[in-house]
């Protein structure tokens, strides 16, 4: 790795330059992921041809060889967003591997801060951009935990039937993505084509088909509009043949096996040490699902089962998320013929919008509403952590309060940040094509990462 | 919950200095100097917290102790959930890095050490994770501007 001083050619050499100059200014080596990516960034693709072409006259083993440093990404169209690997190559086998990210940091948290309890709402939802409602969902638990205000079952066996409905639609676009890296084209029209399906009924039930902000603090902005349910249910009852033509297409077909199965295995417990959780640690044979462990939102009421892998490889995986999606439309099913009566939303004047209605004839209704548009409602300090079960594992919220009507303090604690991290003990000693697959498995959804 | 704090409090004497139940929720604030030991036996049977959820910071500017880091921590065993406070401190925010008891902290403590310039005592990589490397200033304190930033490119609208 050579950081000398060179003029010239790679427009992001600057960063190293300032990121040592920024390391003498605080009085500090370089870390590692930082000379990493100094490193990267002086090395040239002539200096690597070079590097390549003296490796082959020597006669060394493959993992013996000097390293060859590729910057894979940020723009690339395998890592599901703007993800940056700084990767050591030696010849095809991965030796080591930085991940750079933080591109799509837009600094979320820091305008939750700014922002009135039901403001920050629309933030949030961006965050994990596949996973919209589970978003909202952490975060109105927390509001809601911290204003100890109950929400009406109705209300929750709604955010159940959209939660599982957004699980379904995120593992399909993960399903079709990543069939298409793996050179499976097919899926991925057959996947999208189902999740339009899913993006409509969003768009019929809270007017948008992604970032919803459907979730308030209370309950749900609204009931089931007319048809909803028979369309709903003309949903789930196509969706199991669905899937099983996705399953004939690949759970047997040599290719998707060759380049899935004994890819990416780690051991459960560095699994669970490197904070992995969801499909990812199932696969793994680790039995945590938060709607089981920890359950919310009624999820104790339903029943269904939480499928497990043996071996922890990407196509364990694969397998563990279509099971998944069968068992939400299960969940789906029960929590359409069990819907309770009553309203969608706490009734709380304090806290929640009254209902549009009453604002043409109740003067205290218009009162209410406009105090809480206009000034928000109060929070008793205090703080609290609530997770959900994203369809990339747990998904929580940290919130502070000090009284007063914005959070002190918002964090979401993103499965996707966390379980990037897997990916370096992952890929090391790897092959660099099953880097591709093991990115995908990981489903990582870089809004969620950065933030 | 208060035989989670009794368990804490007898294995680590005088480790902990708050226990507060709110909510549902037990928060045991932590000595700064004794957080690696409490975190080493929390992670260990019997309590069992395998699972470091999340690794967070909260700005108090007009507290002495100022950033407050919290652990949550998670029973796979039982699914319950334990919360672990320190304060870093306010003219050169330092902690013990938890990395070794839960590797999965190395990230967590790089955002925190991003966003707010607390410092990880023995962590193994401690940069910026978020943000440029070579950024100035840490944006989740709150004495950082919001919009301070100038936005680029606006010149071609």
């Amino acid at each position: 790795m050579t950081t000398g001083d060179r003029t010239g050619g790679i427009p992001v050499r600057e960063e190293a330059h300032s990121a040592r100059e920024a390391a003498e200014r605080e009085g500090r080596e370089l870390t590692e992921t930082e000379r990493a990516i100094a490193g990267a960034e002086s090395f040239s693709p002539q200096e690597a041809l070079a590097r390549t072409e003296l490796a082959e006259g020597q006669d060394l083993e493959p993992g013996f060889r000097e390293p060859m440093i590729i910057n894979l990404g940020p723009q690339h169209p395998s890592t599901h967003g703007v993800l940056r690997l700084v990767t050591q190559l030696d010849g095809e086998v991965v030796r080591d591997l930085h991940p750079v990210i933080g591109y799509l940091h837009t600094g979320i948290e820091k305008q939750c801060e700014n922002k009135t309890y039901w403001q920050a709402i629309t933030l949030v939802t961006r965050m994990d951009y596949l996973a919209s409602f589970f978003n909202i969902h952490a975060y109105t638990m927390a509001v809601e935990r911290l204003l100890d205000l109950p929400v009406p079952p109705r209300a929750q066996y709604l955010r159940v039937i959209l939660s599982e409905l957004n699980r379904v639609a995120s593992h399909l676009v993960w399903l079709g993505t990543s069939g298409l890296e793996l050179g499976a084209i097919t899926v991925f029209f057959y996947t999208f084509r189902e999740r339009e399906q899913a993006l409509d009924l969003f768009e019929m039930i809270a007017g948008d088909r992604m970032n919803t902000r459907f979730f308030q603090v209370g309950g749900c902005a609204e009931d089931m509009p007319p048809g909803f349910e028979a369309r709903l249910r003309a949903f789930i009852e196509a969706m199991p043949a669905r899937l099983d033509e996705y399953e004939e297409l690949l759970s047997e077909n040599p290719i998707w096996l060759q380049r899935t199965r004994g890819v990416g295995i780690l051991p459960p417990d560095e699994l669970v040490g490197l904070g992995v959780t969801g499909p990812a640690l199932r696969a793994a044979g680790v039995d945590l699902d938060l709607r089981k462990a920890a359950p919310y939102s009624s999820y104790e009421r339903f029943d269904f089962s939480v499928p497990l892998g043996a071996r922890g490889d990407a196509y364990d995986r694969y397998i563990v998320r279509v099971r998944e999606t069968r068992e939400s439309l299960r969940i789906i099913e029960q929590a359409l013929d069990g819907m309770p009566e009553g309203s969608h939303i706490a009734d709380d004047r304090k806290v929640v919008l009254p209902p549009r209605e009453e604002l043409a004839s109740s003067m205290e209704a218009l009162i209410h509403h406009f105090k809480l548009v206009t000034e928000g409602f109060v929070v008793p300090a205090g703080e609290t952590y609530t997770a959900v079960e994203s369809p990339r594992g747990e998904l929580g919220c940290y919130l502070v309060s000090d009284g007063g009507p914005k959070p002190h303090r918002c964090h979401i604690r993103d499965p996707s940040f966390v379980n990037l991290q897997a990916l370096r003990p992952m890929a090391r000693g790897g092959y660099l094509a099953d880097l591709i697959a093991m990115i995908g498995s990981l489903d990582n959804v870089m809004g969620g990462v950065d933030r | 919950m208060s035989e989670v704090r009794a368990i804490v409090e007898g294995a680590c004497p005088g480790a902990v200095v708050e226990a507060i139940e709110h909510r549902g929720e037990l928060t045991l604030g932590i000595r700064a100097d004794r957080l690696l030991e409490v975190a080493r036996f929390a992670a260990a049977a019997p309590l069992a917290f395998a699972l470091l959820s999340d690794l967070t910071c909260a700005d108090f500017p007009e507290l002495p102790g100022r950033f407050r880091v919290a652990y949550h921590l998670f029973s796979i065993e039982d699914g319950s959930r334990l919360r672990l406070r320190a304060w870093a401190g306010a003219d050169s925010p330092e902690l013990p890095s938890v990395v070794e008891v839960w590797p999965t902290a190395n990230w967590h403590e790089r955002e925190v050490y991003d966003m707010f310039g607390v410092h990880f005592r023995n962590h193994p990589d401690l940069c910026r994770i978020l943000m440029p490397l070579d950024w100035e200033g840490h944006p989740l304190r709150r004495d950082y501007p919001l919009g301070g930033e100038e936005v680029e490119f606006t010149d071609a609208v």
